[in-house]
């Protein structure tokens, strides 16, 4: 940090006149300062988590508490794998979170162009429709969706897990008002060529929103794999419980183990924010375009 | 502007009268091809929100007319449910601990967002690490993070409340302990959670106004605070919109916080409707109860998205 604030602060200024100069230069290092506290801030609860993943059961639970660990130990890593059945719980969050986000990319898009590109009779009602549903607090169906899919045999099945969450109306209007903001030529010139719909939207429309799907693939996998109520509800059984889920039960049984707990927690959070990570600089673009202007 | 629902692409009104070329195939014509793919490109999304949504939607209405408990067949109790509600003492905190989180939270989180936002869009030193630090607690697991959180506020081996004692600020019982501090515990892990986004759409809004526009405020001589005030505040009207709109919905159904840092306690002081829900419908079993309890905070919802709504769209500046 110490470095960055030097050189930010040797930088050549434009006015020569000494005062101007001394007084940039602090504000400067005054930004730089409010920068690195404010990230300390922001991320002092996942660091905290970072250092408590490391730490022996007595080092977390003491006083006065140090956010450094006085003591480090990978055990918690290695026991959390043999305490619950880690690697299951985490195949299952994978293919739960990864088979929503791909259908769910895939039929999102799909009603997003309907509704964005395509003229037809009715296309204001379907689009009230899925706002009205971008409002509904998604508790108040789960009774009745319980007792649906209990009916269908599909609880406590990867299928009934995935299926009501294969769309999803924020993600249609998200993809809508990308749409929405794409010029007309490239489309209209297939159209002459007599390129079908489907092909349009394949290949004319889906490269173009490259950077909405990313983000809207980063909102479905973040929010599908940190889900905890719906796997929850879904699941009676180890065989397709979610990590957030195996956690919590994991929180209940072995109550004082804070250290595994938060090993658990650390490598739970690890998949999104190496995703975050990876296709953070679409993610400006894919909102900034996403036509809310 | 976005939510318009009468907002068609001007290219789309275009495209009508002059029909692009080519012999229409079939029976139909152009637009009634173009009807029929829509309607195709629409149905895998339809089937499932009309099977898992809609009817779904609907069957909590039915069920909010009876007792049903999952065990008994629902037995209809007309409007029972809802008498029943106006005169449950707990019913009537939960709605005002809904409103009282809302309408906190919601300003909070806005204006620290524009704030973040306005800090983040000029050229700094870290600028792209800081950006990626505030969001990041929207994409992490907020039940997993609350753990860290609760910890962090612990009496009597927390740091954060270490901390704040060295700074005079005491706590005998623990912030989330303490029916005077729970809530605002509650309400700051939230903002902590969200502002990143809106802080990003607040970016996105930022990098969509022209820069002549404050080049031309300049040579007006505008000072810093003419320019936020009279170009990027009423430039960004549609992002504070949405955002106000989805900040408020998101106030109105928090839960995963609640549920693991304090389950809606202490003494039901950080019990909000989304809570309330959950506790006597999965806790108590009565589900007709709290599917009418959940009616009333899906019309709150409602009632708050149109005044907003209407407001901001008497607002709006386009350029």
């Amino acid at each position: 940090m110490a470095t960055t604030l030097h050189t930010a602060a040797v930088r050549p200024q434009a006015r020569p006149d000494q005062r101007t100069r001394t007084l940039a230069r602090a504000w400067r290092a005054a930004t730089v300062v409010a920068a690195v506290a404010i990230a300390f801030a922001v991320l002092l609860p996942i660091i905290w988590m970072l250092f408590a993943s490391f730490r022996p059961e007595q080092d977390i639970v003491t006083n006065p508490p140090t956010l450094f660990p006085r003591a480090f130990t990978l055990a918690n890593y290695r026991e959390i794998w043999h305490a619950i059945p880690f690697a299951e719980l985490y195949r299952n969050t994978l293919l739960f979170a990864g088979s929503v986000t791909v259908i769910s990319l895939c039929f999102d898009s799909m009603a997003a162009y309907a509704l964005a590109r395509l003229e037809f009779k009715g296309r204001n009602t379907v689009f009230v429709g899925i706002l009205v549903m971008l409002m509904l607090p998604f508790q108040i169906t789960l009774v009745p969706l319980y007792d649906l899919l209990n009916n269908l045999h599909l609880v406590n099945t990867f299928t009934g897990m995935i299926v009501p969450r294969a769309t999803n109306a924020f993600g249609i209007f998200f993809m809508r008002q990308f749409f929405l903001s794409l010029p007309k030529d490239m489309e209209e010139a297939a159209r002459i060529d007599g390129a079908s719909e489907w092909r349009i939207y394949w290949q004319v429309i889906l490269p173009l929103a490259r950077p909405a799907l990313l983000t809207l693939g980063l909102f479905h996998f973040q929010y599908n794999w940190n889900d905890l109520l719906w796997p929850l509800i879904m699941t009676s059984d180890n065989s397709h419980a979610t990590i957030p889920a195996g956690l919590s039960l994991f929180m209940g049984q072995h109550v004082t183990q804070y250290g595994m707990l938060m090993a658990g927690a650390v490598l739970s959070l690890l998949p999104v924010i190496l995703m975050f990570l990876l296709i953070q600089r679409s993610f400006v673009q894919g909102i900034a375009t996403t036509g809310i202007k | 502007m976005s939510l318009q629902i009468t907002s068609h692409p001007p290219a789309a009104a275009a495209g009508r009268g002059s029909r692009p070329g080519g012999r229409p195939r079939g029976r139909l014509s152009y637009r009634g091809r173009q009807a029929r793919a829509a309607w195709l490109f629409l149905t895998p999304s339809l089937v499932v929100l009309t099977v898992f949504v809609v009817y779904p939607m609907i069957q909590a209405g039915y069920l909010s007319f009876t007792s049903y408990n999952l065990v008994q067949a629902a037995q209809w109790v007309g409007l029972g449910n809802y008498r029943h509600m106006l005169h449950d003492p707990q019913v009537w905190n939960a709605l005002r601990n809904t409103l009282v989180y809302a309408a906190v939270s919601t300003p909070v989180s806005v204006l620290l967002a524009l704030a973040l936002a306005l800090f983040l869009n000029r050229a700094m030193a870290l600028r792209g690490f800081l950006r990626s630090a505030v969001f990041l607690p929207f994409v992490v697991s907020l039940g997993v993070v609350s753990i860290a959180w609760s910890f962090l506020l612990d009496p009597d081996i927390g740091l954060l409340s270490d901390w704040l004692s060295h700074l005079g600020v005491t706590t005998q019982q623990g912030y989330l302990q303490d029916p005077s501090t729970a809530m605002a515990a509650v309400i700051a892990v939230g903002v902590w959670k969200n502002v990143g986004f809106y802080m990003i759409m607040y970016l996105a809004g930022l990098q969509s106004i022209p820069g002549e526009l404050y080049d031309a405020a300049r040579a007006d001589g505008a000072n810093a605070w003419q320019r936020l005030r009279n170009v990027t505040w009423p430039l960004l009207a549609n992002q504070t919109m949405l955002i106000t709109i989805m900040a408020a919905i998101g106030t109105l159904q928090a839960f995963d916080q609640i549920y693991v840092m304090t389950h809606g306690g202490p003494f039901f002081q950080t019990e909000t409707l989304v809570m309330f829900t959950y506790r006597i419908g999965f806790e108590n079993n009565q589900f007709g109860y709290a599917a009418a309890v959940s009616w009333v905070l899906l019309l709150l919802v409602f009632a708050l998205s149109m005044v907003q709504f209407t407001y901001f769209r008497k607002r709006v500046v386009t350029f």
